[in-house]
């Protein structure tokens, strides 16, 4: 009996494993020829939602950015805090480099780090934490219903964990970033753990 | 009981208690440095037990508290939870590293300035339940580290 049941198993994952490929494919890789260690750019595709994307939040400067005020330029937004100790340095030290090989061409790159914990990461704060990765990195902040409305709009959702004395908390964050193209469209979402190189890749293709 | 009969018991528990406490070897150990606001950080470092033993907590005079952490992503979503321990199998190393566990220092009562060294004591339990403390330093890398500084050629 187990055995006839493991071979319907065998059968519907052999009939299933072409699409699970085919998704595979889809979703992933737009490919990276640059050859040698670069790993693959991995990205999903998000242009087909077609809209043309906005908020309004605070920079580290205090002064009041929307993101139509970066149009003409390839934006990659990241949503993070400074008290995650690993994948949003990362993701931005992953930038700093970005920045760093595309030399001038980084000028139609603006990268922007919106705080899902303006409670903590207060202006003074990101006009620290911002420059000490490239004095060109932009982070923002806002009020809960300010930043409510830059979320949604990235469809990105944050929790709040644990901290029971209050101020100890750690947050689960979408960790995508995602790359609007110059026209404000929302392009790619690209999952954590791409290097630099796949990340140009990304870049590149969207750029034009 | 004779001096003699002592010395031999002793002889016979030494090994015993000596399996008791793994000896734990730390290498590429590193803590990502902090702006002068900045009041949490990540250590990160390779942990290889001579026994089987388990990473059961750590402190740091310059934390309020360091708590072991979790971090994964999952659909897209970053997903960071506290562990009660790691379990550490004999003589293969367990590595605290970005995309997986963490000790995460808390209420930082300094700044965490690149090129310095910081104290960390890890707390480690023998097969037997036995903890031992372990104090180790802990180099303080860039903010924009990416890896341990061993292997972090920028």
């Amino acid at each position: 009996m187990s055995a006839d049941k493991l071979t319907a198993t065998a059968r519907a994952l052999r009939r299933a494993l072409p699409w699970l490929l085919v998704a595979a494919l889809g979703v992933g890789a737009t490919g990276c020829d640059r050859g040698g260690e670069a790993r693959e750019a991995e990205a999903i595709d998000a242009s087909a939602d077609g809209r043309t994307l906005d908020f309004a939040l605070t920079d580290h400067t205090g002064k009041l950015r929307r993101l139509s005020d970066f149009r003409g330029k390839v934006i990659a937004v990241f949503f993070g805090y400074t008290q995650c100790p690993d994948v949003c340095p990362t993701t931005l030290a992953e930038f700093v480099q970005v920045y760093r090989r595309l030399g001038q061409r980084a000028d139609k790159i603006q990268v922007l780090f919106v705080t899902v914990d303006p409670e903590r990461d207060t202006q003074q704060l990101l006009a620290e934490y911002m420059p000490a990765f490239d004095p060109r990195f932009i982070g923002l902040r806002g009020a809960p219903q300010d930043l409510r409305k830059a979320t949604d709009a990235f469809a990105v959702s944050y929790t709040k964990i644990g901290g029971q004395s209050g101020k100890d908390y750690t947050l689960d964050h979408t960790a995508y970033v995602f790359l609007v193209d110059a026209s404000g469209h929302l392009r790619l979402k690209v999952p954590h753990g791409q290097s630099a190189d796949a990340l140009i890749t990304l870049i590149e293709e969207i750029l034009d | 009981m004779d001096t003699k009969r002592m010395a031999l018991l002793f002889a016979a528990l030494a090994p015993v208690v000596g399996a008791a406490h793994a000896e734990v070897k730390i290498t590429d150990a590193w803590v990502r440095g902090t702006t002068q606001t900045q009041t949490a950080s990540g250590a990160f470092m390779s942990i290889t037990s001579s026994e089987k033993a388990a990473l059961v907590g750590a402190a740091s005079p310059i934390a309020g508290k360091v708590e072991i952490h979790e971090m994964r992503t999952e659909r897209g979503m970053m997903h960071m939870r506290r562990v009660e321990r790691i379990e550490l199998p004999a003589r293969n190393p367990v590595v605290l590293g970005p995309g997986g566990y963490h000790l995460m220092l808390m209420g930082l009562k300094q700044r965490l300035v690149e090129g310095a060294s910081v104290p960390l004591v890890l707390t480690v339990a023998g097969s037997n339940g036995h903890a031992t403390d372990v104090p180790i330093n802990v180099t303080v890398a860039p903010i924009t580290a990416q890896h341990s500084p061993a292997n972090h050629g920028h």
